[in-house]
């Protein structure tokens, strides 16, 4: 679907981002992670047609984004870190002068900003304008004005910027609804937030890209230790023993927790979830929260986008 | 729709639903009115000399205010963080700026011609021609839309309002008085300035009455070029 080829982009003296090649298929949901300043601004500004590169190419389906930008544009839709609103507009307002913008014909306009109302959750603020709107409507008005006229590639600079945690799951849910209609690529500085939303992640590190993959295979290359946490209650210690039989568990640490129970650490791969809490029940215990470790997601982030870091 | 009539279409709306729109409306059409009664209508004179004077007194009215309505066309759209919308949507620069201008345009001819009852009070009590006052407004809209599209270029140039009509007063003030430096330099130089400047070496012609095909171009051109550097201002700004 979209081909990187030693994509650079120099703000005067100062690299954005350098000698940046990845492709991305058609359908992928893919994550753009890196800390702040790292360049993934930068890169979806370009993929965007809203900046333009200082040397490389992107193709979209084999045709240069450079040379026929304005049949391609009409294929993207973009989502700047702040969301290009119109206050004085109306949101179905803004919408149809959007999709009228970006060529979508006069006679299927209502349709298209209806359907994209009902997908974002915006049908009931169709007439409100959107200087009225609060901060996670108002990316959702922004995520609406990148979907609006179908597009193939979207590209949504850190949609869940500023969001509070409800609102934060909201923006995950939909971005997960878009799977299959689109191709996406988010970019984030979460780890946790992204991994949640994405097939494939891309860390990015002062402009250079450091590490792809999905998360497993990020983890597996990188070494860091895949971990399940539980909190239970009941027989701690046969609970432990239990757990330490589950094939592929490699360690497993007990630690109190407050209300007499425990908090156990079990050194293995997500996807024996399932099978670690089975275990632990056939034990016994008082299985309060399974939870993918939360220390492990920060060491894999840190690890990958850290300054100074190797990946 | 087409590109440019969309944006030309929101930027009219945006006019005429934001408080600055009507703030500079009120303004104009009080400073016009205040220049006609205490000047134009001063002492005895004949119908076409105060049609001719209020030309003269509008068509400063008309400068400032193309430069304050054109000082948010794209800096504010900088300022707000809108002009990735539509640098990313498949449509020319020269359609954004376009556009843009063809909206402000709009608004200021409207303005413009909401003081046609000024004239019409002339020719209800007097005798003027229609002929002077077509020539008069046509020769206010060309100038308005001159001013317009220098102050267009001032906003593409700038990160917020205020420096845009800082910067586009510069650009028209700059071009008003190119006559003072025909006083003061020899031929071909003075001969140049003189043809450059702005109001004094176009407009009298259109308050009096008369249509001068070189004027006309003159201010067609003033207009084509800032729009045609406000253009490459964008397209520029997608290298920085």
């Amino acid at each position: 679907m979209i081909q990187v080829e030693q994509l650079s982009k120099y703000y005067g003296a100062r690299a954005a981002i350098r000698n940046l090649s990845f492709r991305i298929d058609s359908g992928e949901v893919v994550g753009f992670l890196g800390l702040n300043g790292a360049g993934k601004t930068t890169t979806l500004r370009v993929l965007g047609c809203v900046l333009l590169p200082t040397a490389g190419t992107v193709r979209l389906d084999g045709q240069d984004l450079l040379t026929a930008p304005r049949q391609l544009k009409a294929r993207i839709g973009f989502l700047p870190e702040l969301p290009p609103l119109y206050e004085e507009m109306g949101v179905g307002e803004y919408l149809s002068f959007v999709a009228g913008l970006r060529s979508v014909p006069r006679e299927r306009i209502a349709a298209r900003v209806a359907e994209t109302e009902e997908r974002t959750g915006l049908r009931e603020l169709d007439g409100e304008r959107i200087s009225t709107l609060s901060h996670g409507f108002r990316q959702r008005v922004g995520v609406a004005q990148a979907l609006v006229h179908g597009p193939d590639l979207l590209l949504l600079d850190e949609p869940a910027n500023g969001l509070d945690p409800v609102q934060n799951v909201e923006m995950r849910a939909l971005i997960r609804s878009l799977r299959g209609d689109h191709t996406v690529v988010v970019s984030s500085h979460i780890l946790p937030e992204i991994a949640q939303t994405c097939d494939r992640l891309l860390v990015v590190r002062d402009g250079e890209l450091v590490a792809q993959g999905s998360e497993a295979e990020l983890e597996e290359r990188l070494g860091v230790g895949a971990g399940v946490e539980l909190e239970v209650g009941g027989p701690v210690d046969a609970v432990a023993a239990a757990l330490r039989r589950v094939p592929g568990v490699r360690a497993v640490s007990v630690q109190p927790a407050p209300g007499g129970r425990a908090l156990l650490r079990v050194e293995a791969p997500d996807a024996l979830r399932p099978a670690l809490a089975q275990a632990a029940l056939v034990a016994g215990a008082q299985l309060f929260r399974l939870d993918v470790s939360a220390d492990r997601l920060e060491s894999l982030f840190l690890k990958l986008a850290g300054r100074g870091a190797t990946a | 729709m087409n590109a440019v009539l969309l944006i030309a279409r929101r930027e009219l709306r945006g006019y005429l639903r934001t408080m600055t729109g009507w703030i500079i409306a009120a303004v104009l059409l009080l400073i016009d009115g205040l220049l006609f009664n205490a000047f134009a209508l001063e002492g005895s004179r004949r119908s076409t000399e105060v049609l001719t004077r209020f030309f003269y007194f509008a068509s400063g009215p008309t400068m400032v205010a193309a430069i304050f309505l054109a000082m948010r066309l794209l800096a504010e759209e900088r300022q707000l963080g809108t002009l990735p919308l539509l640098y990313a949507s498949p449509v020319r620069d020269r359609d954004i700026v376009l556009g843009k201008f063809l909206g402000a345009l709009v608004f200021l001819s409207g303005l413009t011609l909401a003081t046609v009852y000024m004239p019409l009070l002339i020719l209800v009590h007097g005798h003027i021609s229609v002929g002077h006052l077509l020539a008069g407004y046509l020769g206010l809209l060309l100038l308005g839309s001159a001013s317009l599209a220098l102050g267009t270029l001032g906003s593409s140039l700038a990160r917020t309002q205020v420096v845009a009509a800082i910067l586009g007063a510069a650009v028209l003030v700059s071009l008003l008085v190119a006559w003072l430096l025909a006083s003061v330099t020899e031929p071909p130089f003075s001969s140049l300035f003189a043809s450059l400047a702005l109001h004094n070496a176009h407009f009298p012609p259109f308050q009096s009455g008369q249509v001068r095909l070189r004027d006309v171009v003159y201010y067609l051109l003033v207009t084509w070029v800032a729009l045609f550097a406000t253009t490459r201002v964008l397209e520029a700004r997608r290298w920085r």
